[in-house]
């Protein structure tokens, strides 16, 4: 503290001129390009999700954006789009984690063999399934930060493993049912309608507060500030698609419970990346590792953090699809991972570390899931969904890697 | 040995940076033998040599990566012990080296503060460092479009500038560049001959690795010339020609021509 204090001396008495007098704020330039790459960065995704919602609105007779089919969607995407928040952070280090799926489902199943086996709480349950993935994550961690095993294969040897304890945990069961109704009502369960409505506004309403009060103290000390206009797009975004999105919710049944904490994980996910030292410093040991380590940034705790906290977020999906579905399966569902990887890819996440936000996610894994749903809802095969699906993620991953190339073209 | 030191640029008062009699060697090789060194507040002293000739290895000995056989260390007149480059960070020498350590994910504001983010309510106090980051590139002549951008989308010279200013922000007394324009353009290199002009004024002891003699000429007060684990000459550059230090270099300067040998200037 006293460090940075000398600094802020040493800067002021370099400048006296500048201490005392402030120079009115310049307004900041509002091109396009620098919209593009800052607020704007997402409009590919926005695009396409767009066309796609657009073609199965029309090809499916309106089925698709009827209120009953966007609640399902939403709740069809949660459990894809929380082992998407994982994978953004894992990505976020330039690492992989291919054992998040088989994570999910092995802590669902142990939470499901608690709660019906040993007749415990639900919550206790919950909580046994979430600690047992912090400490699978640390184990992945351990021998990926501290034994500097590649990631990729530590994690593809821990799906396999991990997916031979999700048999051993169930035993003789294919299906386990749970009947604790703590479990049961966690995902499929609707928020009445004042909160439906009064949650996201409260939190919509505590952003604007806060962009406010930055400009604010921006202009006051003579930083450039965001002009009007821009600030009023922001802002007419931030209420304009939540309301609609909470509006059609409401005419069916409410707003789903699963998809409120969803978007709460990932607002929190956000301030915590890019409003805290430690997000800050996830972003540097992902962009260049070696300089992370000479500025002073633990590089091994943050991968063994990082990954335990990956696979305590793959927990809570996997216990969000126990909920969701009833029962716990022994049979890893195959397309768990990829979907989720995809969905932070789709996004604009960088396979290649320190680069992509965690709204990624959300655009991904809509995305994804509009088009499982919209294909499914035109009774599609599943060989025709899976062809599908596959060339949106390599459309997706090259996508990142023509903008990697030109961007390090200087 | 030709000692040319003026009063004007050394001898006055205590140096910044001395190293005494320092010796270090890799097995057989003899990479530093009984060198001494020494830099003065608000001067720039050139540090040239060929290949092999110990430059390297001397920066290192101050930068607290090697540890030296033996020698002593002062800074300031006093006798410090620098066995890691976390000492020698606290004691306020600063080490630019050529890979710049940036984030390239990262913006200016981020680079700069990275490992020491100032904090409000425990976020990330970006105004505050915005405002503190403009000033520390103010007060160095430092020109870019916005410390909003990644460093990836920077000039070579805008990264070798954020790179030294990362090291100001922690009030250094030293600041060491290794090659700082080996790898820049004409117009990048007048911007980084005039950042180190800048921390000149600033009153902080300068030392610059440097193959190229003409930036050498440009920006350097005082040059050491290393010469087969020896320094074999120190100039004062008003007083002196390009001729002489490359003498120095090479060894012509005592009657052994080297044969067939250009001198890597």
């Amino acid at each position: 503290m006293s460090n940075e204090l000398k600094t802020k001396n040493f800067v002021v008495e370099k400048l006296p001129g500048l201490a005392g007098t402030v120079p009115p704020p310049p307004a900041e330039n509002f091109s396009i390009k620098t919209l593009l790459r800052q607020d704007l960065g997402f409009l590919p995704v926005l695009v396409t999700l767009l066309i796609i919602v657009v073609f199965f609105q029309i090809s499916t007779n309106g089925i698709f954006l009827d209120p009953r089919n966007i609640s399902n969607l939403l709740q069809q995407v949660v459990s894809v789009g929380i082992i998407g928040i994982a994978a953004v952070l894992v990505l976020l280090l330039g690492e992989i984690d291919l054992s998040l799926a088989a994570v999910s489902q092995t802590c669902g199943a142990i939470t499901a063999v608690l709660s019906v086996y040993q007749e415990w709480n639900g919550w206790a349950a919950i909580l046994v399934g979430l600690v047992a993935g912090a400490a699978i994550g640390l184990v992945n961690g351990f021998f990926i930060a501290v034994l500097r095993v590649p990631s990729f294969i530590v994690t593809l040897a821990g799906s396999i493993f991990y997916a031979g304890i999700l048999l051993l945990v169930l035993g003789r069961q294919t299906t386990l049912t749970v009947r604790d109704p703590i479990l049961r009502d966690l995902a499929p369960n609707y928020m009445d309608n004042l909160f439906g409505w009064l949650v996201p506004l409260v939190g919509i309403g505590l952003y604007i507060a806060f962009v406010l009060l930055e400009q604010r103290r921006r202009a006051a000390i003579g930083l450039k500030t965001k002009t009007p206009l821009r600030l009023g797009i922001q802002f007419s975004l931030t209420v304009i698609v939540p309301v609609a999105v909470i509006w059609l919710l409401q005419s069916y049944n409410g707003v789903p419970i699963a998809g409120l904490i969803w978007v709460g994980l990932v607002v929190t996910f956000w301030i915590l990346l890019t409003r805290t030292t430690y997000g800050r410093h996830l972003y540097a040991v992902g962009g260049n590792s070696e300089a992370a380590r000479r500025a002073g940034i633990n590089t091994t705790l943050m991968k063994l953090s990082i990954f335990a906290l990956a696979s305590t977020l793959a927990a809570f999906a996997g216990i969000m699809l126990l909920s969701r579905s009833t029962a716990a399966a022994s049979q890893i569902d195959s397309t768990l991972l990829l979907r989720a990887i995809a969905a932070a890819v789709i996004g604009g996440v960088s396979l290649f570390g320190g680069r992509g936000s965690i709204w990624a996610v959300v655009l991904g894994a809509l995305v994804i899931g509009s088009l499982e749903n919209g294909l499914t809802l035109q009774d599609q095969e599943q060989s025709i969904k899976n062809v599908i699906e596959g060339v949106v993620l390599i459309l997706a991953v090259t996508a990142d890697a023509l903008a990697r190339r030109s961007s390090n073209r200087r | 040995m030709s000692e040319k030191v003026t009063a004007k640029t050394a001898g006055i008062g205590v140096p910044r940076l001395q190293l005494k009699g320092i010796n270090k060697t890799f097995g057989a090789v003899r990479a530093l033998m009984n060198v001494d060194f020494e830099a003065y507040a608000g001067e720039v002293v050139g540090l040239v040599g060929d290949n092999g000739a110990g430059k390297s290895t001397l920066i290192k000995v101050i930068s607290g990566v090697y540890i030296p056989d033996s020698g002593d260390y002062f800074i300031e007149g006093e006798s410090v012990h620098i066995t890691s480059p976390q000492d020698a960070n606290r004691l306020g020498i600063e080490t630019v080296y050529q890979d710049l350590a940036l984030c390239d994910n990262l913006d200016v504001v981020a680079n700069l503060w990275l490992g020491r983010e100032e904090l409000l309510m425990g976020t990330l106090n970006e105004v505050e460092m915005e405002r503190l980051t403009l000033n520390v590139l103010r007060s160095l002549d430092v020109k870019i479009p916005s410390v909003r951008v990644p460093v990836a989308a920077l000039s070579g010279g805008q990264r070798q500038s954020i790179a030294v200013a990362k090291t100001i922000l922690r009030k250094p007394k030293v600041v060491l560049l290794d090659e700082p324009t080996a790898a820049l353009g004409v117009a990048q290199t007048k911007q980084v001959l005039q950042l180190i002009r800048r921390l000149r004024e600033q009153g902080l002891a300068v030392v610059v690795i440097s193959h190229n003699l003409h930036d050498v000429f440009e920006v350097v007060d005082r040059a050491i010339v290393m010469r087969l684990g020896r320094r074999s000459a120190t100039f004062d550059i008003k007083s002196t020609t390009p001729e002489k230090v490359v003498g120095a270099i090479t060894g012509a300067e005592f009657g052994e021509i080297p044969a067939g040998t250009e001198a890597e200037v």
